[in-house]
């Protein structure tokens, strides 16, 4: 049981919370993330860590709300408890100075490139973030990012805030403009995908954050397998970061819908008919 | 020897019957659940139990050898013939504390143990072409009955020594170690990764084998001996190896099982509908996820293949067809004679409707449009001089290949050792397929003298027994060795 010591909007649907977890705050690395369940019935969710504070003993989540266990975490409010939380799992960014690295992002995948960012720039990179959403209400930590940041590049699909345009015009904008050495992506998996073929088509050498489905995320079941270069690989336990170039990334988003019909019944029965 | 054998109640009894005519009486039959009606209800056990007359009338049967060889075959040295004998009296709860002795588990293993390859496979009544003593039944019987009487027994223990032992992991090595050590006087901690303890007897086996409530309860006995445990923490994760060590632990047992699934790397093996037992089990088992108030999904497949011959794969294909496949499958590329898995898991399936494709290997999945699988194709096998196992190899039978018509797959070929102690302490010594290096007989790391390990981390995939052995063997050198360093 994990206390949540605050609760905050970023948005209508994203929740951050800061939650007490001692262990996890001083174990963690940037990329590493956390498995939650919410509940006696809940489900086992992956959440990648967006920061954590060693001297409070806590670590942040920010969540989409979405599926039924999603909606369930982001129904909780400070003073609860989660029921279970357990981690760090997965392997730790690999940070080094690359020279000027495009940090790519969109949505709530915004929240785990925070430390990646602010790793990034400590180890002495040149870091342009890119900041991509479907409209101006979705783009979130903002000002946080522009303090780890050399400069930030707000995308926004519908042009409602920052340029308008998807994630890829904002990088190929600065591929155009600058040698870029590195690019780091985590958002929707469709989003990675075309990041990754537009890296490809520069030559340059990208990594993408994979949030595929998982049941324990130690390593012990498999749900999260992914094909990277033509080998099955686990994403908890061999990643969750990897080379966006040798991704199949058609498999991962069709693997990703598996349960779609399942979590869509889930919603109707257990959310929305409650209401 | 055996001086319990020689206690006057011990000599009467066995004078109250001729050996002859121990021999002479038949073997009980398990009353089972309906074999139709199993096959559709997902958390009833199939093995019901001995009555205290059947228990009793089979006990009669044991010969209270003077050298009681099903004891050679017992990896945790059970004391057969003292329990057996309290059996036949009618001494039930004293029956459960003999067990207890040895066991931390003793209801787990009355049901899941392959005892017709360990004591009963010993049992002098085979030499006389006589059905061996039921001994998993009875041993199950004994530890029911205290169960439901009410009047758990709790093992005693030295007084407490105030060292502290960590436990990597909850899972039967685990707790095999952790009852004898809190035994010995140590201060146990057994840290577990997922939100349950138990590990495999709550993620992998299935209610209807081994129902939950049943391990919770031994679980709850070691609690009361002490034992501490701490869900959701995962050593070389949440807490580093070296920190347990600057944090006063004097020992560490790594029981951290068997990780990885493995899967067979052919085409059309990542579409959605195929997945590895280890999946498929937790979802049902540790997640609940056939119950419609568990928010964790599973498909319940209406045509389902499980490749693999093991338990594992029958537990599997069994809880395939509780969720309501109307076809369910053993896929197995050897013939039935190889299977690994127990008799009587084979018969239990057999009888609930189950088919078995022996002779038969995977090649390829099929799948629609939205990636789900939809057919397998298979590759007929044949017999041919055996292998490195000892068993006959399978041998391709070249262009026979047959289409088979499938909405879920699942695959049970074997575990690969757990990679996570390995990335927190790269100084341990691993074999080449990730098990730890271990001395055989004292279970100590070769590498690193602190770490302890047994069950499938060593093993790379055995039974709930042997983990358990390893338990018991690695508690007592762990005990040694603590007091050799003074």
């Amino acid at each position: 049981m994990n206390k949540i010591i605050s609760k905050e909007y970023f948005s209508a649907n994203v929740v951050k919370f800061v939650v007490e977890a001692p262990l996890i705050a001083k174990a963690r690395r940037a990329g590493h993330f956390v498995i939650v369940r919410v509940g006696e019935k809940g489900e086992r969710i992956p959440l990648t860590i967006a920061d954590a504070d060693i001297s409070k003993g806590t670590i942040t989540l920010v969540i989409q709300r979405m599926g039924v266990s999603s909606t369930k975490l982001c129904a909780l409010e400070a003073g609860d408890y989660i029921t279970d939380l357990v981690g760090p799992l997965g392997k730790a960014t690999h940070i080094e100075n690359f020279g000027t690295v495009v940090c790519a992002c969109g949505g709530v995948g915004t929240a785990p490139m925070m430390p990646i960012v602010a790793a990034l720039k400590k180890a002495g990179n040149k870091v342009i973030t890119v900041l991509a959403a479907r409209t101006k209400e979705l783009i979130i930590l903002e000002e946080q990012m522009r303090g780890y940041s050399d400069e930030v590049i707000v995308m926004t699909d519908d042009g409602s805030y920052g340029n308008k345009g998807l994630v890829t015009n904002g990088i190929e904008a600065v591929i155009q403009r600058e040698k870029v050495d590195m690019c780091v992506t985590i958002g929707p998996a469709i989003m990675m995908k075309f990041v990754s073929i537009l890296t490809k088509k520069y030559e340059i050498p990208t990594v993408a954050s994979l949030n595929t489905i998982m049941v324990d995320g130690t390593g012990m079941c498999g749900a999260c397998r992914v094909t990277i270069g033509g080998k099955t690989k686990f994403v908890c336990v061999d990643g969750p970061e990897f080379d966006a170039h040798q991704v199949d990334f058609d498999e991962m988003l069709m693997r990703l819908g598996g349960y779609k019909d399942q979590e869509k019944e889930e919603m109707e029965h257990k959310i929305l008919h409650k209401k | 020897m055996n001086t319990k054998r020689d206690e006057q109640w011990r000599v009467d009894l066995r004078a109250k019957i001729k050996a002859k005519d121990r021999t002479n009486l038949e073997r009980v039959h398990m009353p089972e659940l309906d074999p139709e009606y199993r096959s559709h209800i997902r958390n009833e056990e199939v093995n019901l139990g001995l009555t205290p007359e059947q228990a009793m009338a089979e006990a009669q049967r044991c010969l209270d050898c003077a050298n009681p060889t099903c004891m050679e075959g017992c990896p945790v040295g059970i004391q057969i013939p003292d329990f057996i004998k309290q059996i036949e009296t009618g001494n039930f709860l004293e029956a459960a504390k003999v067990l207890k002795l040895t066991s931390a588990l003793p209801a787990v293993c009355g049901r899941v143990c392959p005892q017709e390859r360990q004591c009963e496979e010993r049992c002098i009544h085979l030499k006389m072409k006589k059905d061996a003593v039921a001994i998993g039944y009875l041993e199950r019987f004994a530890a029911d009955y205290e169960r439901e009487s009410g009047q758990i027994s709790v093992p005693e223990t030295a007084a407490r020594n105030g060292i502290k032992i960590a436990v990597v992991g909850s899972g039967p090595a685990g707790l095999a170690f952790a009852g004898d050590m809190a035994k010995y006087g140590y201060e146990v901690h057994v840290f577990e990764a997922l939100h349950e303890i138990g590990g495999v007897l709550k993620y992998g086996i299935p209610e209807f084998r081994l129902p939950n409530k049943i391990v919770d309860v031994e679980i709850e006995n070691l609690k009361a001996m002490g034992v501490i445990f701490t869900n959701n923490c995962i050593i070389g994760k949440t807490i580093a190896i070296q920190e347990l060590e600057e944090n006063g632990y004097q020992g560490i047992f790594v029981a951290s099982g068997a990780g990885l699934p493995r899967f067979m790397n052919i085409k059309g093996e990542n579409l959605v509908g195929i997945m590895s037992s280890n999946e498929y089990l937790t979802r049902v088992n540790l997640m609940d996820a056939a119950n419609p108030d568990s928010d964790t999904p599973v498909y319940k497949g209406k045509k389902v293949a499980v490749i693999g011959g093991g338990n594992t794969a029958m537990d599997s294909v069994r809880t395939a067809r509780r969720l309501g496949a109307e076809k369910a499958m053993i896929v197995y590329r050897r013939s039935e004679e190889e299977m690994p898995a127990r008799v009587e898991e084979v018969k239990h399936a057999k009888e609930e409707g189950i088919e078995f494709l022996t002779l038969h290997n995977p090649l390829e999945y099929i799948g629609d449009a939205n990636g789900r699988v939809t057919h397998m194709i298979l590759q007929e096998m044949e017999l041919g001089e055996p292998d490195a196992s000892g068993r006959r190899s399978p041998v391709e039978i070249p262009g026979k290949t047959k289409t088979v018509e499938v909405d879920e797959v699942i695959v049970s070929v074997g575990v690969s050792p757990n990679p996570l102690i390995k990335q927190s302490v790269p100084e341990l010594e691993i074999t080449k397929w990730g098990t730890l290096v271990v001395n055989q007989d004292t279970m100590q790391s070769v590498s690193i003298p602190i770490i302890f390990a047994g069950g499938d981390i060593v093993r790379g995939g055995a039974t709930v027994i042997l983990a358990m052995g390893d338990g018991r063997r690695a508690a007592k050198a762990m005990d040694e060795w603590i007091k050799s360093k003074g």
